[in-house]
């Protein structure tokens, strides 16, 4: 796809964050915003899709989103994809809706695998997708997302040490390096340390993306990504990005975690992200 | 007369696991298995022997196996974890409830060493609040075995049921007397027929229900003992359709009285029919360490304890009819 059509889905999926969190005055536009270049290039250059969804997901490309509270930017790449009418993203968080606060299977929303929200269990998951695939040589790809943040929670590294140890191959972990959390930087709530030499000790293959909210970054990385696939180690990506990207005022600090923008400042944002594809 | 009931040999229900669990191995290609470092406590050596790519040593990591059960699920796996019944349920409370249950995902959590009769190793590893952790989730099947036999029929037709389902058995050697496939997810099994009080069993508990109902029929009381495997989905017919006949009923279970089959079943009862009922149960305390026999004793679970329970409650249905 050529960059335009991937920037248009850039500025169109901003929009859709912001308009969505800003209806139901709750969410969590900040790590959305951050991880919106990255979902956008995943979906629609990087994973081989199946057309119609199917829970087992055989002979696709998967992707589990760990960190659930970033739900919108999740919810607009779907529906931008075709998983789901795109007018069903003005449901999210409504009562009788789909698209939950947090992203479930319960109520069949296509392109959901399984729940998410309470931090630190998508990489088990993930890795137990994995070994699916391999018991089905299958040989598509598992794709993760995770916070930084959410490394904190410890069955992570239960995780870690298992995908390196059984040789996890067909996993690409990308872990969402913006810094912030609820409470402040991750350097003043519990300092992360060294994540690349973290993940290399436990045995991972790592790549950093350094320019994580540029499209031709991102697709450089992903495509290297999946050339150390099937080399008996498992592929984390350090992806740094800005929470709140493209929004000047919600970039660089933590405050629009989990934050809704009021009316005026929707109509400040969205002047910054001009609509492309048609509002929802 | 009544039918008595007898054993030839004893085993633990840990084993019926181990056999069902390597047929399972034969007959269901999808069907998987992981361990958090307890293969031999478990009774698995077997099937990851036999089937070492479909087997999955976790390590000391229960949450990770949680969660890894749950992704196998995606590609069509039936995954059976195992692990003690505290480290299958209380320590992973949250990957269950997220990953497994609200996921709605195939996932059969296998769970030995439950309750009391683990003994020696003390109240750190005998839960005694698992059932009530695990029948809380909506969409949790809760089923727990009494002897051999049923754990191996248990092991196989949860395989054939979609769905999560929580499986607790023990450790210790017990009679093995029930007959092997007569197992039916959700349906409870009438041992013997009466009509003076229900007693409704569970687990280990089931043997000493039998061994009670032979003490009170010396005693002139007719007692209808009934097993109850499966603790959620309730077989409410059955249970409703035996009270209505005795007038009183006593629940049986290695367990906390609070959140277990008894809560279940008195639920059931004020909703629908009240009745005097007695529990014979943990009574909201830890465990501790000694020797099965022994604890079970001190803790009021054994058949002499049912037996005090059904006077107790037969007594309170006479007043109540006065």
């Amino acid at each position: 796809m050529e960059i335009k059509k991937l920037d248009d889905l850039v500025y169109q999926t901003r929009r859709d964050i912001l308009r969505m969190v800003h209806a139901v005055s709750s969410g969590h536009p900040g790590g959305s915003l951050g991880c919106t270049e990255f979902l956008v290039v995943l979906y629609h250059e990087i994973m081989r899709l199946n057309k119609n969804f199917e829970m087992d997901g055989i002979n696709e490309d998967l992707f589990f989103l760990s960190n659930g509270h970033i739900s919108p930017v999740f919810y607009s790449v779907l529906a931008r994809k075709g998983y789901f009418p795109v007018e069903e993203l003005s449901t999210f968080r409504h009562i009788n809706s789909r698209l939950q606060g947090h992203p479930t299977t319960h109520e069949g929303l296509p392109g959901v695998r399984v729940a998410s929200g309470s931090l630190g269990q998508g990489m088990s998951v993930a890795i137990g997708a994995a070994q699916a695939k391999k018991l089905n040589d299958d040989s598509t790809l598992i794709y993760s997302l995770h916070g930084d943040g959410e490394l904190q929670e410890g069955q992570n590294w239960e995780a870690i040490m298992y995908a390196a140890g059984n040789h996890m191959d067909n996993l690409i972990a990308t872990i969402d390096v913006n810094g912030q959390q609820i409470d402040g930087s991750t350097d003043t709530v519990l300092p992360m340390g060294n994540l690349k030499t973290k993940f290399e000790a436990f045995g991972w293959d790592v790549l950093e993306i350094k320019e994580g909210n540029d499209l031709n970054a991102i697709i450089v990385g992903l495509t290297e990504a999946k050339n150390r696939i099937g080399k008996k180690k498992p592929v984390c990506i350090l992806l740094y990005t800005t929470m709140g990207n493209g929004v000047d005022f919600m970039m660089h600090g933590h405050e629009w975690h989990g934050k809704a923008p009021n009316k005026q400042q929707l109509a400040d944002a969205l002047r910054q992200n001009p609509e492309t594809l048609g509002d929802y | 007369m009544k039918k008595k009931y007898t054993y030839t040999e004893k085993k633990d229900t840990r084993s019926g696991f181990g056999a069902g669990l390597t047929e399972l191995g034969k007959t269901h290609p999808n069907v998987v298995a992981l361990c958090a470092d307890l293969i031999g406590s478990l009774k698995m050596g077997e099937f990851a022997s036999s089937h070492p790519d479909r087997f999955f040593q976790i390590g000391i990591a229960e949450a990770n196996m949680i969660g890894i059960a749950a992704g196998l699920t995606i590609g069509g796996k039936i995954p059976f974890t195992g692990t003690f019944a505290n480290f299958s349920t209380g320590r992973v409370y949250d990957q269950i409830r997220q990953s497994v249950a609200y996921s709605s995902k195939n996932v059969k959590i296998c769970a030995s060493h439950a309750g009391l009769t683990l003994g020696e190793d003390g109240a750190t590893h005998q839960i005694l609040e698992d059932i009530g952790l695990m029948k809380m989730l909506p969409g949790m099947t809760v089923i727990n075995t009494c002897d051999y036999n049923q754990t191996k029929s248990a092991t196989i037709a949860i395989a054939d049921y979609d769905g999560p389902v929580y499986l607790r058995f023990g450790r210790p050697v017990v009679p093995v007397y029930m007959p092997e496939n007569e197992f039916e997810i959700g349906k409870v099994i009438h041992l013997t027929e009466g009509k003076d009080v229900t007693i409704v069993a569970t687990g280990h508990m089931v043997w000493e229900a039998l061994q009670a109902s032979e003490k009170l029929e010396e005693l002139g009381i007719s007692a209808e003992v009934i097993n109850i495997h499966t603790i959620k989905p309730l077989d409410a017919e059955s249970i409703l359709k035996s009270v209505n006949k005795t007038g009183a009923i006593v629940t049986v279970e290695e367990h906390n009285y609070l959140g277990g089959l008894g809560e279940s079943i008195a639920g059931l009862l004020s909703l629908n029919n009240p009745t005097p009922q007695e529990f014979v149960a943990v009574n909201d305390s830890f465990g501790e360490s000694g020797v099965p026999e022994q604890l079970m004793v001190k803790y009021n679970l054994n058949d002499e304890a049912i037996v005090e329970a059904v006077k107790k409650v037969i007594r309170r249905k006479n007043e109540e009819t006065i």
